[in-house]
């Protein structure tokens, strides 16, 4: 066990866990953040991104100990009142049928949005390719993506 | 059983006219009795919301709240049905609040999503709720004003009469509950349809997109505890003893258990599969804790051999033998060939095929294959349970609440009316969440470690545990005379451990001769519903065969399968056919339009065409393939459905593209595979799934116009993407797919 101070959607926060613990569980099980969501557990489905300073990551495979002073933001912390861009995109285009993959989604795409403001279908392919959605809304995230790029995004992460 | 939420009652209000019809009930407890009527005046506060029935709650300060039935899976029946409720209640869609409803069959009725079934079955009884509804608002006012009701009108949620009076539905809504419920009301015309048929936004969409706990995963209660277990690594094999030692040194670990699900003897209901039936349980604080003491379990096993399973569903009472082997996939596969060639159970015969295949001047045979299939679900199963000596609360993602009450009560030994079932938002469930299992497992390991507890299955545990789409394999056969015309048709389905025929479906009805047989092998791989049960693997080999037959004859596959119908429709042969032939010839002839089938402009595309009718609807798809870095994609598809009155047509639209692409998914990469027992796959690095890049760019989808009873969209569209697909394979590689998954190179694709 180990103490850490986390820095989560702009607070510090206090855990004590094992140095091993991904940041996923730490989210889920310790700071009471479930938006982030448990799909594979080995990096391959993408329901578990978060942003590190910015970059979206798989958590279930970034242990804590790994984190140090790099700021985490979660789906719950994407946005004050959820009105950032990608997630008034996914509204506007009705993205969601189960929604259990689109919090990883949005992130995703939030962070591909940040460093490449108007991405091709290509771009949009190669960045979102880590993310599955068994209920196939591919078609939806895509057309959202290129909505918040119109819409321009100011920052992908709150300050 | 003492008391039963999940009997209907047979005293409850207005159910003797509505349960003769098919089964189905207005489901509706209206609080017209004299108890609710007690409870109104008990309450007696504007605030409290005045419970008109099941379904719709109105406030004093005019909110209306409606209570979805059914569970949500992502099929979006928590936005379609309540607009089918405020229809006919005639509200304003953007002042309507929507809540899950609690798990109670009297008052919001068989609450069971599957089967395509959830708008079909609660369309009428949701616009008798409304319409009823909006007439006792309506005799309130006339009552309060002293004016003939006739005389009351409605408008978006308010009452007025011609003198001038008006009231809000919330001011007459105490006084209406406690009105006499109307029967025999008039329902709109669907040319005055406000709200139903316009397209409305995922009621939920704002939770979804900014990370609330909805789902069964999200669950938490105080005091909670976090459970596991460790299943047998193969098919066919049981615990035979435990070393916990190590695992109880972990840090956050409380408690190493061994327990059975289902005690010897015990009467399984027709949803209840168990894959493995001695559970190996590690309880303990958090998620990760459990999952890392797990991997220290020290557990023998042992060959589980022949057990019988006693099932106590549909056609009585009976023991089913489930045998001890552990079995691998080539295997299976040989077997399935050997029984094959014996005879079968004869399903259906029209006419006399045996001598129109001796008769026949060329014979086309195939035989086609297809694996287990695991669902996927996004949200691995769950459960949450909190069960004492008195009561049980349950909460979490299942499809079927009503099918796993009863068992749930034989299982603790609680009466049902001391079991209250929470239905979260489920991270998928295309058949999987109907078997209820892991929901048993979660209640009798809290009953156990005294406590409430979460069972978590992880990704491997889930994709390993069984309930696959079974594996198939069928034989077609065609006779064709020296004019080219199909004189006979055979089909003999087998499975592992069931067979996929439907016998009255398409063809059957339009050709004269006819023969369909299945047959079964019996296996301890557990297999359940898998969206589109068995027409997911008939819509990809008939529909393949079709086309083959077609090209055999010379004609277009389109056209072809047009004379077919038009035969079932004109002097259809034999009985009991399923389809209606104007309908699924509607859904071809709308796709072959806007796919411009045939016309010119589109010569880049291999093109391949599939129908089919499953779950009451009819679905049509037109695939056009590209080939890319010399792997085939589909790049675009054409859709056509025919589900009658669609409710929420962008929601429809989402459904069936989603449809599209997951089969494609599954056609390309679907399978699950065992060796010894043992599943070959495990999570998403060895079983693939369709990703952003692999969809299709493009995805129209049409539906037939018509006034017709709404049907269901969750699985009609799947099953014929399968036979697209490999149709547009056939015309972009030169070859003919058999086997599921299709591998068309093997080098690039997986």
């Amino acid at each position: 066990m180990a103490t850490y101070n986390l820095k989560v959607n702009g607070k510090t926060r206090r855990v004590e866990v094992d140095p091993a613990t991904p940041v996923l569980w730490v989210l889920r099980d310790h700071l009471d953040l479930p938006g982030t969501k448990y799909g594979c557990g080995i990096a391959q489905c993408g329901a578990c991104k978060v942003h590190l300073d910015g970059v979206a990551v798989p958590s279930c495979q970034l242990p804590v100990s790994a984190v140090g002073n790099q700021a985490i933001t979660t789906i719950e912390g994407l946005s004050a009142t959820g009105n950032h861009p990608v997630q008034k995109a996914w509204l506007e285009h009705d993205v969601a049928q189960c929604g259990y993959c689109q919090a990883g989604q949005i992130m995703s795409a939030a962070s591909l949005l940040k460093s490449n403001p108007k991405p091709t279908d290509a771009d949009i392919d190669a960045a979102m390719s880590g993310n599955i959605c068994r209920c196939g809304t591919y078609l939806r995230i895509k057309e959202a993506i290129k909505s918040a790029a119109k819409e321009g995004t100011s920052s992908s992460t709150r300050k | 059983m003492t008391s039963n939420k999940s009997t209907f009652n047979r005293r409850s209000f207005l159910k003797a006219s509505l349960l003769s019809g098919g089964g189905m009930m207005l489901s509706v407890s209206w609080l017209s009795s004299a108890k609710a009527a007690d409870k109104l005046q008990e309450l007696n506060v504007p605030e409290q919301w005045a419970q008109l029935n099941g379904y719709i709650q109105i406030t004093a300060d005019n909110k209306v709240k409606l209570i979805c039935p059914n569970p949500e899976f992502g099929q979006n029946v928590m936005t379609s049905l309540p607009m089918i409720v405020a229809e006919e209640l005639d509200v304003d869609w953007k002042a309507v609040a929507v809540d899950m409803g609690p798990h109670d069959n009297v008052k919001l009725g068989p609450q069971f999503t599957g089967g395509s079934n959830s708008v079909r079955m609660y369309w009428k009884p949701l616009r008798e709720a409304g319409a009823a509804a909006r007439q006792m608002l309506r005799e309130a006012a006339a009552q309060t004003w002293s004016v003939p009701v006739e005389e009351v009108t409605t408008k978006a949620g308010v009452l007025s009469h011609a003198s001038g009076k008006s009231a809000k539905y919330g001011e007459m809504a105490s006084k209406a509950a406690t009105l006499p419920v109307p029967k025999g009301m008039k329902l709109k015309s669907p040319k005055d349809f406000s709200i139903v048929r316009k397209s409305k936004k995922n009621v939920e969409g704002q939770k979804i997109v900014t990370g609330k706990p909805l789902f069964g995963l999200d669950y938490r209660a105080e005091g909670m505890l976090i459970a596991m277990i460790q299943h047998p690594p193969a098919f066919g094999m049981k615990l035979k003893s435990f070393d916990a030692s190590q695992t109880l040194k972990m840090p956050g670990i409380k408690e190493v258990f061994s327990l059975k699900l289902y005690e010897d003897g015990f009467e399984q209901g027709g949803f209840d599969t168990r894959t493995f039936n001695e559970l190996l349980v590690v309880v303990g604080k958090t998620t990760w804790e459990v999952m890392n003491a797990r991997k220290k379990l020290k557990v023998e096993w042992e060959p589980m051999g022949d057990t019988k399973d006693t099932m106590q569903g549909r056609g009585g009472k009976r023991e089913v033998t489930v045998p001890g082997e552990m079995e691998s996939t080539t295997a299976q596969l040989e077997k399935m060939a050997e029984w094959a060639k014996k005879p079968a159970q004869q399903l259906r015969k029209d006419g006399d095929p045996e001598t129109a295949f001796k008769n026949a001047a060329q014979i086309i045979e195939r035989t086609y294959n297809a694996p287990f299939l695991a669902h996927n679900c996004m949200e691995p199963m769950n459960f949450f349970a909190h069960v004492t000596a008195e009561k049980a609360l349950v909460a979490g993602p299942l499809q079927a609440p009503g099918w796993a009450e009863p068992t749930l009560s034989k299982l603790l030994n609680l009466p049902a009316d001391k079991i209250e079932i929470q239905m979260t938002r489920m991270g998928g469930g295309f058949g999987r969440r109907a078997y209820s299992q892991y929901m048993y497992e979660a209640a009798l390991i809290s009953k156990h470690a005294k406590a409430p507890i979460k069972l978590i299955y992880t990704r491997e545990d889930d994709m390993t545990y069984g309930i696959y789409r079974p594996m198939y394999t069928a034989t077609y056969r065609a006779a064709l005379d020296a004019n080219k015309n199909l004189i006979g048709f055979h089909v003999k389905g087998g499975g592992i451990p069931e067979h996929a025929i439907h016998a009255n479906r398409f063809p059957a009805g339009a050709v004269e001769n006819y023969l369909a047989e299945g047959w079964e092998i019996p296996s301890n791989i557990t297999i359940g519903a898998f969206r589109a049960p068995r027409s997911n693997f008939n819509a990809a080999a008939e529909q393949s065969f079709l086309d083959e037959v077609a090209e055999a004859m010379g004609k277009d596959p389109i056209e072809f399968r047009l004379d077919l119908l038009k035969r079932a429709k004109e002097a259809p042969v034999g009985k009991n056919n399923e389809y209606d032939a104007d309908r699924y010839a509607g859904v071809l002839t709308l796709v072959r339009d806007k796919s411009a089938w045939n016309k010119p402009g589109n010569e880049k595309y291999h093109r391949g065409v599939a129908a089919y009718f499953c779950h009451n609807s009819y679905a049509a798809h037109v695939v056009d393939m590209v080939t890319r870095d010399g792997v085939p994609y589909v790049e675009r598809v054409f859709s056509a459905m025919d589900c009658g009155i669609v409710i929420n047509p962008d929601a429809a639209t989402n459904m069936v593209q989603g449809a599209v692409v997951d089969g494609i998914g599954n056609a390309f990469y679907g399978a699950l595979t065992h060796k010894n027992g043992a599943a070959e796959q495990s999570n998403f690095h060895n079983y693939r799934m369709i990703r952003h890049n692999e969809a299709p760019k493009k995805i129209e989808v049409h539906f037939v116009q018509n006034d017709l009873d709404p049907t269901g969209l969750g699985e009609p569209p799947f099953p014929p993407v399968f036979g697209a697909v490999a149709n547009a394979l056939y015309k972009t590689t030169g070859k003919r797919q058999y086997n599921q998954p299709f591998k068309t190179d093997p080098g690039k694709r997986i």
